[in-house]
C-alpha cells in the first residue's frame, strides 16, 4: 500500500467529527438530486426535438462517456480522498490552486442567487395552481367591462399571466421599476424552505432528500401515464424520436451535447465534492460516479417521454381548435346549420365554396392549420414550464391536480438542486472555519442563506427576469467550464496522475482502468477546451442582446430584440470573469506570501521552507509528477 | 321604401274598390299591406335591425332542442320584456317584435317597432336593453354569452370573481407559518442538544485540564504526563486487517 491512512485531517479543523451521511442511500439520493434538476425536464427534450430526435442522442452518450463520467469521478474521489470542500481540497492538492476552491464557491453563490428565484416563480405558480378556474385561463377584463385587457388580447391569457401578473415586466432592462411584493415574499419562502432543510448541514439534507428526490420520479409516472393516454400523444413522441441522422452533420449538436451533459450534471459546482466529503473514505466512488450519471441522463430520457407524450397532445388540441375555428367562419358566414362540416369534410367544402363564392371566402380569417407547424413550437427553459405546460392543462380534465402535480414537482426538483448549490457555499466555509468555532452552525447556515436572499432581491424588479437571463448566460456556462477543466488539468498534472490512481486504489480496492486514465489526462480537458473556445465564440459572435416584452412593439406578440446597454455589457463581462480571476489571484497571493516567509525565515532560520506548507501532505510542492503509464 | 310601398297599395285599392268591395278581399289587402310594411322594416341590414345567432348543439348537444316558431315567439317575448324595461317604452307588445331571414344555421334578424309600427325603435334604445337583460334572456334559452350572440351588441363581460383575499395568499400563510415553526423547532433542539452535551463532559474536562495545566517541561523539551484518559489504541500493535480472532 503506497499511504498509510492519515488521521482524520478534518478532526483538527471541526473538532468534533466530521458528520457523515445515515447510509449509502441518503448520499446517493443527495447527488442524484442535485444533478437531475430543471434542466432535466425543460431542456433535454427541447434539444432532443431540435437536434432530430433520436439521433440526438448519440452525441448525448458520447459525451456522456468521454466527458461527463470522468470528469464527475474525478470530483467525487477528491472530495471523498481529502475530505474537504472545495476551498480545503484544493488547497490540499496545491495552495496555488486554492483560487479553484474560491472560484467554485464565489460560482456556487451567484448561481444559488437566480435558481432560487426560479424556484420562487415556481412556488408562485403552485400556489396559483389551488383553484378553479385556473387563473391564466381567462383574460381578466378590461375597465368599462366590454371586453379584454388589451395586452391580454393581442397575446394570450397564459403569457399574459407570466409576463404581467406575475412578472409585471418592463419593456426595458434600463427601466428597472419596482419590486414585486408577490415575488419577493414567495422568494422569501422559497430561501425560508431551503434553510429549513439545510439548517444542520447533511444531517437535515439527508431526511428531507428521501422526498424531495423520489418525488419528482412519482409525478413523472403519473404524468407518463396520464401523457400516454391522451390523443395526439403517439404523433408528439413519434416527431421527438424520430431521427433525422443528417443533423450530426452540424457541429452545433455536438457543442450543445457536450454543454448539456456537462451542465447536466452539476460539475464544477462544487456540491459533489461537499457531498462526498461525508462520505467513508473506504467507499467506491468509481461505481457512484458512473450510477448517479447513468440516473441522470435515464431521468432526462424518462422526462422527455413524459413531456412529449403532453406536447404531442397539446398539438393535437391546438390544431383541432385551429380546424374548428376556421370551420366556424365558414358556417357563421353561409349560415350552414351548426356541426354540418366535420374536421375531415373541412378541406373539401373549402374548396367547394372557395370555387363558388371566392369573393366571401377570401375576406374571412382563415388560418392555414398543420400539425407539423404545432408540434415545431417547442420551447426551452421558463418558456416551456410557465407558457406551454400551463396552456396545455388548462385542456386536461381536472386542470388544477395536474397543475399543482407538476409544479410540484418542478419545486421538490429545484429544491434538490438548491441543496447541493448551498451545501457547496456552506462547506468550505466550515472547513476554512470563517466564524469562530463556538458559533452554532445553524447561525452559520442562516447567514448565508439570509445574505443569499437580500442579494436575490434584485430578481424580484421588474426587469430581474432579464438579469436573470444575463446570470444564467454568462455567470453560470463559462465559469463552470473554465473551473472544470482546471479541476481536471490540476488533479492530472499537479496532484500527479500516479498519486490519484493509488489514493482511487486505496478507496475502491482497484486501480483505475486506462480508459479512466486516458480520458482524464487527454479526452476530457481537450472536449473542455473546445468547448469553451466554441462557447466563447458563439457567445459574442454577435453584439449581445436580449429579447424584449413589448406590448407598444409593432410584432407583438413576437419579442422585441434589444441590444444590451453599455453598462450591462460591462456587467456580463464583470460576471463571466469574477469567478475565475480567483485563480490568478490567489496563486499570486500564495507566490507573495511564500516569497515574504522565505525571505523573513532566511533571516530567522536557514531550513524552514517544509513547515510553512498548509496543506496535509508535506511534500505537495516539490513532488514531481511521475507517472510513467 | 315604406311609403312607397303604402302608396302602391293604396292605389292597388283604389282600383280595385268598386268591383271588389268584398270584407274577405278587405281583410286579404289589410294582410298584404300590413305584411309590406313589416316586410321592409324588418331586413338584413336594415336600419336598427340586429342580427341574432345562436348556437343551441354546441351549447347542449344531445338536449338540443329545436328551433320553431314557438322559440320565435319566446325570442320576441324576451325582446318585448327588456324593451318595457327602459323608460317610455313600457306600452311595448310582442307585436311589435319583428323577427326575419330565420336561417339554418340558427340565426335571423329583428326589429323593434313602436305602437304605430310604421317605425323601428333607435339602435341605441334596444342596444342598452338588451345589454341589461342579456342574463335574463340567455337563460331563458339555456346558453350563454358566446352561444347566443346578438351582433353589434357586445355583452357585459361578467366581473372577475375575487374573493376578499386571494387563495394563493391563504395557502403561502399556511405553508409559511409552518416552515417558520419547523425552523424554531430545529434551532432550539440544536440549542438543548448542544447543552446536554456540554453539561456532560463538563465533569472530565475538568479534570483534562488540570492534567493539562502540568505539563512538566524537563531539559526544554515538554513532556507528556501520565495519560489519565484511560485506554489507549498503541498504533504499533493495531493493523488493518485483524488477523487474529477476537477473544
Amino acid at each position: 500500500m503506497a499511504h498509510a491512512p492519515e488521521p482524520d485531517p478534518a478532526a483538527s479543523g471541526l473538532g468534533d467529527e466530521r458528520p457523515k451521511w445515515d447510509n449509502k442511500a441518503q448520499y446517493l439520493l443527495s447527488c442524484i438530486g442535485f444533478a437531475v434538476g430543471l434542466g432535466n425536464i425543460w431542456r433535454f427534450p427541447y434539444l432532443c426535438q431540435t437536434y432530430g430526435g433520436g439521433a440526438f442522442l448519440i452525441p448525448y452518450v458520447i459525451a456522456l462517456v468521454f466527458e461527463g463520467i470522468p470528469i464527475f469521478h474525478v470530483e467525487l474521489a477528491i472530495g471523498q480522498r481529502l475530505r474537504k470542500g472545495s476551498v480545503g481540497v484544493w488547497t490540499a492538492i496545491s495552495p496555488y490552486l486554492s483560487g479553484v476552491g474560491l472560484g467554485c464557491v464565489t460560482l456556487s453563490f451567484l448561481i444559488s442567487l437566480y435558481y432560487n428565484t426560479i424556484v420562487a416563480w415556481v412556488l408562485w405558480y403552485l400556489l396559483n395552481s389551488f383553484q378553479h378556474p385556473l387563473p391564466w385561463s381567462s383574460c381578466p377584463p378590461d375597465l368599462n367591462r366590454t371586453g379584454f385587457v388589451e395586452e391580454c388580447q393581442g397575446s394570450s391569457a397564459v403569457s399574459y399571466f407570466w409576463y404581467r401578473q406575475t412578472l409585471n415586466i418592463t419593456a426595458d432592462i434600463n427601466d428597472s421599476g419596482s419590486i414585486q411584493w408577490w415575488l419577493l415574499i414567495c422568494l422569501a419562502a422559497s430561501w425560508a424552505v431551503v434553510y429549513m432543510c439545510v439548517i444542520r448541514g447533511i444531517e437535515t439534507t439527508g431526511k428531507v432528500i428521501y422526498f424531495t428526490a423520489l418525488f419528482p420520479y412519482l409525478v413523472l409516472t403519473i404524468f407518463l401515464i396520464r401523457g400516454l393516454t391522451l390523443p395526439g400523444a403517439t404523433k408528439g413522441l413519434i416527431y421527438l424520436f424520430t431521427p433525422n441522422m443528417h443533423i450530426l452533420q452540424n457541429p452545433r449538436v455536438w457543442l450543445d451535447a457536450a454543454t448539456q451533459i456537462f451542465f447536466s450534471l452539476s460539475l464544477a459546482f462544487g456540491g459533489h465534492i461537499a457531498f462526498a466529503s461525508y462520505n467513508s473514505p473506504r467507499n467506491d466512488c468509481q461505481k457512484d460516479a458512473v450510477v448517479i450519471a447513468l440516473v441522470n441522463s435515464m431521468t432526462s430520457l424518462y422526462a422527455s417521454i413524459a413531456v412529449f407524450s403532453v406536447l404531442g397532445f397539446k398539438a393535437t388540441n391546438d390544431y383541432e381548435h385551429c380546424l374548428d375555428r376556421n370551420i366556424l367562419s365558414l358556417i357563421n358566414e353561409f349560415d350552414f346549420p351548426e356541426q354540418s362540416i366535420s374536421r375531415d369534410d373541412y378541406p373539401a367544402v373549402l374548396m367547394h365554396l372557395n370555387a363558388t363564392w371566392p369573393k366571401r371566402v377570401a375576406q374571412l380569417p382563415l388560418k392555414a392549420c398543420l400539425l407539423e407547424d404545432f408540434l415545431d413550437k417547442s420551447a426551452s427553459g421558463p418558456g416551456l414550464a410557465f407558457i406551454v405546460f400551463t396552456e396545455t392543462v388548462l385542456h386536461m380534465p381536472g386542470a388544477p391536480v395536474w397543475a399543482v402535480l407538476f409544479f410540484g414537482m418542478l419545486f421538490t426538483l429545484g429544491l434538490s438542486t438548491m441543496f447541493g448549490t448551498v451545501e457547496a457555499v456552506i462547506t468550505p466555509l466550515l472547513d476554512v472555519g470563517v466564524l469562530p468555532r463556538w458559533v452554532p452552525k445553524e447561525a452559520l447556515t442562516g447567514l448565508v442563506c439570509l445574505v443569499c436572499f437580500l442579494s436575490a432581491t434584485c430578481f424580484t424588479l421588474q426587469s430581474g427576469n432579464y438579469w436573470l437571463e444575463i446570470f444564467d448566460n454568462f455567470a453560470a456556462s463559462l465559469n463552470l467550464l473554465m473551473l472544470a477543466f482546471l479541476e481536471v488539468v490540476g488533479v492530472v498534472y499537479v496532484y500527479g496522475m500516479k498519486r490519484f490512481c493509488d489514493d482511487i486504489a486505496w478507496m475502491t480496492g482497484r486501480r483505475p482502468s486506462p480508459y479512466w486514465r486516458l480520458t482524464w489526462r487527454v479526452v476530457s480537458p481537450l472536449l473542455l477546451l473546445t468547448i469553451f473556445v466554441a462557447y466563447i465564440i458563439l457567445l459574442f459572435w454577435k453584439p449581445l442582446s436580449y429579447k424584449a416584452w413589448n406590448p407598444k412593439y409593432e410584432l407583438f406578440p413576437s419579442r422585441q430584440e434589444k441590444l444590451y446597454p453599455g453598462w450591462v455589457r460591462a456587467a456580463c463581462v464583470l460576471l463571466s470573469l469574477l469567478p475565475v480571476l480567483w485563480v490568478p489571484v490567489a496563486a499570486l497571493a500564495q507566490l507573495l506570501t511564500r516569497r515574504r516567509w522565505t525571505w523573513r525565515d532566511r533571516d530567522a532560520r536557514p531550513d524552514t521552507d517544509m513547515r510553512l506548507d498548509t496543506d496535509t501532505r508535506p511534500d505537495t510542492d516539490t513532488r514531481p509528477d511521475t507517472d510513467t503509464r | 321604401m315604406a311609403k312607397a310601398d303604402l302608396s302602391a297599395a293604396w292605389i292597388f285599392f283604389f282600383l280595385t274598390l268598386p268591383c271588389v268591395f268584398h270584407p274577405e278581399r278587405m281583410l286579404w289587402l289589410l294582410f298584404f299591406l300590413v305584411s309590406a310594411i313589416h316586410a321592409e322594416l324588418c331586413q338584413p341590414g336594415a336600419e336598427n335591425a340586429f342580427k341574432v345567432r345562436l348556437s343551441i348543439r354546441t351549447a347542449l348537444g344531445d338536449k338540443a332542442y329545436a328551433w320553431d316558431t314557438n322559440e320565435e315567439y319566446l325570442f320576441k317575448a324576451m325582446v318585448a320584456f327588456s324593451m318595457r324595461k327602459v323608460p317610455n317604452r313600457e306600452a311595448t307588445e310582442i307585436s311589435h317584435v319583428l323577427l326575419c331571414n330565420v336561417t339554418q344555421r340558427v340565426s335571423f334578424w329583428f326589429v323593434v317597432t313602436d305602437p304605430s309600427k310604421n317605425h323601428t325603435l333607435p339602435a341605441v334604445e334596444v342596444q342598452s336593453a338588451i345589454r341589461m337583460n342579456k342574463n335574463r334572456i340567455n337563460n331563458a334559452f339555456f346558453l350563454n354569452d358566446q352561444t347566443l350572440e346578438f351582433l353589434k351588441i357586445p355583452s357585459t363581460l361578467a366581473p372577475p370573481m375575487d374573493p376578499s383575499v386571494p387563495i394563493w395568499i391563504i395557502i403561502f400563510g399556511v405553508i409559511f407559518c409552518i416552515v417558520i415553526v419547523a425552523i424554531a423547532l430545529l434551532i432550539l433542539s440544536g440549542i438543548w442538544q448542544r447543552r446536554r452535551k456540554n453539561k456532560e463532559p463538563s465533569e472530565v474536562d475538568d479534570a483534562e485540564d488540570k492534567c493539562e495545566n502540568m505539563i512538566t517541561i524537563e531539559n526544554g523539551i515538554p513532556s507528556d504526563p501520565l495519560d489519565m484518559k484511560g485506554g489507549h489504541i498503541n498504533d504499533a500493535f493495531m493493523t488493518e486487517d485483524e488477523r487474529l480472532t477476537p477473544l
